[in-house]
């Protein structure tokens, strides 16, 4: 029994990582009906921007409420500057092109960023894997029995953080001008720019919120498993895609239930099968949601637009 | 700093390459890559002729391995120095040619060929890494000229001819010893196991160690698995810990162990952990911090083992090459030499044949690296150092047995 908890708990802390990469990229589908593979890795290069953050405040201050506040605003500000450049030279030049093009053109960028992570020179990290500092001193909150049952307070403030910016991002899609702007350009962009939408600056204003986002879900990320790597944006990313999939891409409560059912699945996986099993169950399930609902547990089927 | 102390040796070896050349032309060079440097036995070189005795040697000078090739020329170079400063063999001296594989397998098989058919050398030394090996022992072993491969655990190594020699242990008996040491030095009794099973190294370890142990007495409660590269190894470890056992069994690489051992301690597992020489690198102490502490895991050598032959070799080594600590591919490329050499003493003349079969009688020979025995298999039958890892450092416990 404390070992099933145990695995829920650990499920839902994998699983709100997850959410709030898929949030992103769920923001950029539903606006732009582009699948953003380059997100994973804008995770990546916010995990580093963190990291040097961290190293820069030392170790006594990255551990306090102001410098943790300083790391991950550094982060997200430095990632939705990164968003924009990215949207502005990489995306906006072939918005009229085919929607392929732009797909190739958002995984060159994710190899680009990954790959050039590796290298090992001036302030890039090089290829292995580092450390990344404990920048919020863990603490058990509650403990079942003799530590039969753990929960750390990163683990539920993650949880928190995840659930508090689903709600934010829920509200902004539907109770404010921006959103309304957003879902105007999502609907037809042509037709919202002759409706006095400036359409270029929302679809920017999108892709820096995406961007940042993915930077605190970095960090999240890295706290949880303190490990950080030039590829870990391939693996999170993938998932998080696979999981804004199964909710409904595009569907911003739809990611989050997504996410949180695909780290338990993987959890219980792994805790009871075997790990190598993971990957395929993960994909397996997301086959299983499609052959059913083909829109995703959340999504609508719509007509595509020819 | 770390690097600094390679990068120097580096230079210093592209320095003695280039000096070399001015004194020692190759003459028949035409038609060989460029890019392959000759660098000589540290302290010169005498002219190549009938008083000599040319051994020849393939490493990874440059490239990705560059530093494993660079410490075992270092540990040969030294063995060779000795035993010149001795007199040499059969009143000959010792010439060692070392050619750069550029931590390539095809450059290292095209590096025996010539070492054979140019240089005519009597033994080859090398390589580090098993593939450069398997390349290298083919040529070896068509040509009859024995080969001592320092470093390479893979099995299959040795298995490719009768001409082919390691002065390390195998894979599978890191496994064998830390069994042993979990059963006899720690006296524990139920351990679980967690393999990375996407390496062959890792599940060779985990065959041998679960079947030994159960050998002793000790039970293994459960068997879980991770994929190299994996961060999150919670659902494992929450199944381990449901069994209580009394250790875990982790012979994995250190960028994976850093991280199991931080949340093992997080999902309260406070028994040790122990694991193979995979674990051997400073990222370890970084990535698994202060919750690596208390682990234990099996090597070729410790720079802190206390025997006076050991300590004899870290000074000499260090005064050598401007202080530094050597590492156990150094001390492994000391021993394959000294083992040749001590071959090429008892062996009646210098044909393939006769050193070859001297190689083979190899006996109790005390090399800094374990005392070495070679088996039928031509492998090396020799102890292993169990290190345990404290605050931030490994420090030597004991040396186990076959």
């Amino acid at each position: 029994m404390s070992q099933l908890l145990q695995h829920l708990i650990n499920g839902l802390a994998a699983g709100t990582i997850y959410a709030l990469v898929a949030l992103g990229y769920t923001m950029v589908y539903g606006v732009l009906k582009l699948i953003n593979f380059a997100h994973g890795d804008v995770m990546m290069v916010g995990v580093y921007m963190g990291y040097a953050t961290a190293f820069a405040l030392g170790r006594e201050a990255q551990r306090s409420l102001w410098g943790v506040v300083v790391i991950f605003a550094v982060a997200m500000v430095g990632c939705a500057l990164l968003g924009f450049l990215i949207e502005r030279f990489a995306y906006r030049p072939l918005r009229e092109k085919p929607r392929l093009t732009a797909l190739i053109t958002a995984i060159g960028i994710s190899f680009a960023l990954s790959y050039g992570f590796q290298l090992d020179i001036g302030f890039l990290p090089g290829a292995s894997p580092r450390a990344f500092p404990e920048v919020i001193v863990p603490s058990e909150w509650f403990i079942v029995g003799d530590r039969d049952v753990v929960v750390w307070n990163w683990q539920v403030i993650s949880f928190l953080i995840a659930v508090g910016l689903m709600a934010a991002l829920q509200f902004l899609v539907y109770r404010t001008r921006f959103g309304k702007a957003m879902r105007a350009v999502s609907w037809d962009h042509r037709t919202a720019a002759l409706m006095g939408i400036p359409t270029d600056r929302i679809i920017a204003l999108t892709f820096m919120l995406s961007s940042a986002l993915a930077a605190g879900a970095g960090l999240l990320y890295a706290i949880k498993d303190t490990s950080v790597s030039p590829l870990m944006g391939l693996y999170v990313g993938l998932k998080a895609f696979v999981a804004a999939v199964i909710g409904g891409i595009g569907n911003v409560p739809g990611a989050v239930v997504g996410a949180l059912l695909l780290g338990l699945v993987e959890e219980f996986v792994v805790g009871y099968a075997a790990s190598t099993w993971r990957d395929a169950v993960a994909f397996g399930f997301l086959i299983l949601v499609l052959l059913v609902k083909p829109g995703g547990l959340f999504g609508r089927v719509a007509a595509e637009k020819v | 700093m770390r690097r600094l102390a390679p990068m120097l040796l580096a230079a210093l070896a592209v320095l003695a390459a280039a000096c070399e050349k001015k004194t020692q032309p190759t003459g028949e060079a035409g038609g060989q890559a460029p890019a392959q440097t000759q660098a000589p036995a540290q302290g010169g070189t005498p002219p190549v002729g009938d008083d000599v005795i040319v051994l020849g040697e393939v490493g990874a000078l440059t490239g990705g391995q560059a530093t494993f090739g660079i410490s075992t020329r270092n540990g040969v170079a030294l063995a060779v120095k000795e035993a010149n400063a001795e007199g040499g063999v059969k009143g000959k001296k010792l010439v060692v040619r070392v050619y750069d594989d550029q931590s390539k397998p095809e450059e290292a098989a095209q590096a025996v060929t010539r070492l054979i058919t140019q240089d005519k050398v009597v033994l080859i030394l090398g390589e580090v890494a098993s593939s450069s090996s398997l390349a290298m022992a083919e040529k070896a072993q068509a040509a009859g000229v024995p080969m001592i491969t320092p470093s390479s655990t893979n099995p299959s190594v040795t298995a490719k001819g009768d001409n082919i020699f390691r002065v390390c242990f195998i894979d599978p008996f890191q496994g064998f010893v830390m069994a042993k040491f979990a059963r006899e030095n720690l006296k524990l009794n139920k351990v679980a196991v967690l393999q990375d099973n996407k390496s062959a190294y890792s599940i060779g370890l985990t065959e041998v160690f679960r079947q030994k142990f159960a050998e002793l007495g000790g039970k293994i409660t459960v068997t879980e698995s991770y994929s190299q590269g994996d961060t999150d190894y919670r659902a494992q470890l929450t199944a381990i810990k449901k069994t209580q056992p009394e250790g875990i069994y982790v012979p994995g690489y250190y960028s994976e162990v850093g991280v199991i051992a931080r949340q093992a301690r997080e999902l309260g597992l406070k028994v040790p952990l122990m694991g193979g020489d995979g674990w051997d690198s400073e990222k370890l102490f970084e990535l698994g911090g202060s919750a690596i502490d208390g682990s234990y895991f099996s090597n070729h050598y410790s720079p802190d083992n206390p025997d006076a032959r050991v300590k004899k070799f870290i000074a000499d080594y260090k005064a050598d090459y401007n202080g530094a600590v050597p590492d156990a591919l150094a001390a492994l490329g000391y021993d394959a030499a000294r083992v040749a050499i001590d071959a090429l003493k008892r062996a009646p003349d210098t044909s393939g044949p006769a050193l070859r079969a001297a190689i083979a009688q190899t006996r109790d020979f005390p090399g800094v690296a374990g005392t070495i025995t070679l088996d039928a298999q031509r492998n090396a039958v020799k102890s292993a150092v169990v290190l345990k890892v404290e605050d931030g450092k490994s420090t030597y416990v004991t040396t186990i047995s076959p």
